[in-house]
């Protein structure tokens, strides 16, 4: 489907009881896989989730965001490091699905300490008639042997097997926050809060550190990495973000040991704007490479910035999320919220960025249009194909009837991890632990 | 010569901290700061995996904020003197000379002054508060400031100032009480030591009225040295 600048969405979504939140039940992570045929969610309590497009909704218009279930796991359980005397909790930091390269699909999924790689198949045939074992399964006899018999493949109902394939352990002192394939679809890297280590997707027991700022002395330390990917198209490119608003690109060619950056990436600071919390809101959340691979997509607390690969000194573009709540940055510090990490998402084509805000709002900027939407992901917009209405958060003055105070809004409402449907508008949207699914509103002059 | 007098006193205060009224407002929206960046801090020793990212920005805005309080201090020592030579009407006559100053007037609000320094005029103040907001549109720390501006006269504003260092005063004991874990020594000796910092500020900012004179420099000075240690230690756990 080609772009469609009508922001308006049509939507479907997973609800579960709203009354009720379990801490288990929220979702920490959502991620489509290369083609958008499956979408993996993962929560505090260890599980993944697995949801499949379902076949017939490639062709429809109106039901083209349609998923079900697929398949549920447990990828993580509550741990324990004797050694610290620590819990280690089960919470999925992260999923990143490898690129498909035969008829299972992988992915990767990590806590804070441990990264496992999965595979999932799929079953839908089951041999009979085989005469040379018996039903448990043990070798027969031979001399009771009297005749060849061929097994025959019987048709069953789809199963889906999930099944542990590796686990990298041992390798980060710190809690990971970050895993990221790379395009070699040999090797990966995991970020931790000082390092970045390096590993080949066979190997389990041997990792490389590529990244270290771990300082001598613990009580020098003022920045942390706080979010790192490798570039889609080359191998040797990856970038992390820094706690301090900086970006630092770095290339596995010009050395093994990548603590000296190739390419530095900062903003000079707006005076006017300085305060005590200046530089907690410029910490770096999230930061995605363009499709394309010439851009990055950088959040802080505050904005969403652009930035071009070939230009180091400032941003391209800047959108403000939610700049009215610059004036109420201090007792955001006192409820810890400013230390929330939202992500954000490119759309297929690079022309749409995306992530999300309070009071289960999620922004849209359109890059070339210059135009932004505010929506909501809510119980009210879940009927399937409610249209969505743009929301706006006034700031005194005139208020409109359905716009929202800022003194309104809901800070535990967060719409923390979104995705973006690898080539179509067909975005996930996880509301502490509701997931929703929206697409594009299908223009009815196409009929 | 006189009023030449008065305005070379308004210039040193204002570059010095934008105004010798705002003082101790701001200085009590950066001492509640620090103390519920100390509490974070201590809260973050207490878990048992701290979220280092979070830990590590709460310690940088301590150390931003005992830079400041640091840099603050050589100005506040030298106030007190030059207050001391003045006396107390002339003083108040200094506040009004001063907003003024900030609200960027003209001279005629300053000649009507002169003829009654005592008194204010009920419409020049909501002048000076717009200007002061102006100023800071966005800053959460200068909040407080806005009310106290608009007051009608100077002697509720510093019925105002010594209320809110009451409450603020009241509010961090019982925040600090709540929350201090007593099996952690050394930040309860740094968190009993501001407290005494609390009251000598109080205490100072009712001495300077009264053309008392200044507490000692050193004593901030080791309070900040033991700051330095706990947010040291905090950091590396």
């Amino acid at each position: 489907m080609g772009e469609d600048t009508d922001t308006r969405k049509i939507n479907h979504s997973f609800l579960r009881d709203h009354s009720y939140v379990t801490e288990a039940d929220v979702i920490s992570t959502v991620e489509f896989n290369h083609t958008g045929e499956l979408l993996a969610t993962g929560d505090k309590g260890g599980r993944v989730v697995i949801f499949q497009r379902e076949p017939e909704s490639k062709n429809a218009p109106h039901s083209q965001g349609e998923y079900d279930v697929y398949s549920t796991f447990q990828s993580h359980e509550p741990e324990f490091d004797y050694l610290k005397s620590l819990e280690i909790e089960e919470k999925i930091n992260k999923i990143k699905w490898l690129p498909q390269q035969n008829a299972a699909h992988s992915l990767l999924s990590t806590n804070d300490k441990t990264i496992k790689l999965w595979k999932i198949t799929e079953r839908d045939k089951r041999p009979e008639g085989y005469n040379l074992k018996d039903e448990e399964g043990k070798l027969k006899d031979l001399s009771t042997v009297t005749s060849l018999q061929v097994p025959v493949l019987k048709p069953m109902d789809l199963m889906v097997e999930v099944s542990p394939r590796r686990i990298f352990a041992n390798g980060h002192t710190y809690h990971i926050n970050s895993i990221s394939v790379n395009s070699d679809c040999e090797t990966y890297m995991s970020a931790d809060d000082l390092r970045i280590n390096l590993w080949h997707l066979a190997i389990t027991d041997r990792s490389f550190n590529i990244v270290d700022i771990k300082p001598a002395n613990m009580e020098d330390l003022t920045e942390v990495i706080t979010a790192s990917e490798f570039h889609p198209h080359h191998c040797n490119l990856f970038v992390y973000s820094s706690s301090k608003g900086s970006l630092r690109l770095c290339d596995m060619r010009a050395a093994a040991l990548c603590d000296k950056h190739s390419k530095l990436f900062e903003e000079p600071e707006d005076p006017s704007n300085r305060s005590f919390f200046s530089e907690i809101i410029s910490s770096v959340s999230d930061v995605k490479f363009s499709h394309s691979g010439r851009y990055m997509l950088t959040r802080d607390y505050l904005t969403v910035k652009v930035w071009d690969l070939n230009m180091e000194a400032r941003p391209i573009e800047t959108y403000q999320v939610h700049d009215y709540l610059r004036s109420k940055l201090c007792s955001l510090y006192e409820s810890d919220c400013i230390f929330d990490k939202f992500e954000c998402a490119w759309n297929g084509s690079d022309s749409v960025i995306m992530t999300g805000a309070y009071n289960n709002f999620f922004r849209m900027f359109d890059r070339n249009t210059k135009r932004d939407v505010t929506l909501e992901a809510s119980r009210e917009s879940s009927k399937p194909r409610a249209v969505l209405k743009p929301r706006r958060v006034c700031v005194g003055g005139k208020r409109r009837r359905d716009d929202i105070s800022v003194d309104s809004l809901d800070f535990t409402k967060k719409i923390l991890h979104t995705a973006w449907h690898p080539a179509e508008n067909i975005i996930a949207i996880a509301a502490t632990n509701n997931l929703y699914i929206f697409q594009d509103k299908v223009n009815s002059d196409m009929h | 010569m006189f009023a030449r007098g008065l305005k070379r006193k308004c210039g040193d205060q204002e570059e010095g901290v934008e105004g010798f009224g705002t003082v101790p407002s701001y200085s009590l929206q950066r001492q509640s700061l620090l103390d519920m960046s100390l509490v974070k801090l201590q809260l973050c020793h207490m878990l048992v995996e701290p979220n280092l990212c979070r830990s590590v920005l709460i310690a940088n805005t301590v150390r931003q904020i005992q830079e400041e309080m640091s840099q603050d201090g050589v100005w506040h020592g030298m106030a007190p003197q030059s207050v001391e030579r003045a006396p107390i009407d002339r003083l108040v006559s200094t506040e009004i000379l001063c907003r003024t100053v900030r609200g960027s007037e003209g001279e005629h609000p300053t000649s009507e002054l002169e003829d009654s320094p005592l008194q204010s005029s009920a419409s020049e103040l909501p002048i000076v508060g717009s200007a002061q907001g102006q100023r800071n549109p966005q800053s959460s720390l200068w909040e407080m400031d806005n009310p106290q501006e608009n007051r009608g006269s100077l002697q509720k504003s510093l019925d105002q100032i010594f209320e809110t260092l009451e409450n603020k005063n009241s509010s961090s004991v019982e925040e600090l009480f709540s929350d201090v874990d007593s099996s952690y020594y050394d930040l309860d000796t740094v968190l009993t030591g501001m407290m005494t910092g609390t009251k000598s500020s109080l205490c100072n900012g009712l001495e300077s009225f009264t053309a008392a004179a200044p507490p000692p420099s050193s004593t901030c000075k080791s309070d900040l040295a033991e700051l330095d240690h706990v947010v040291e230690i905090l950091v590396e756990t």
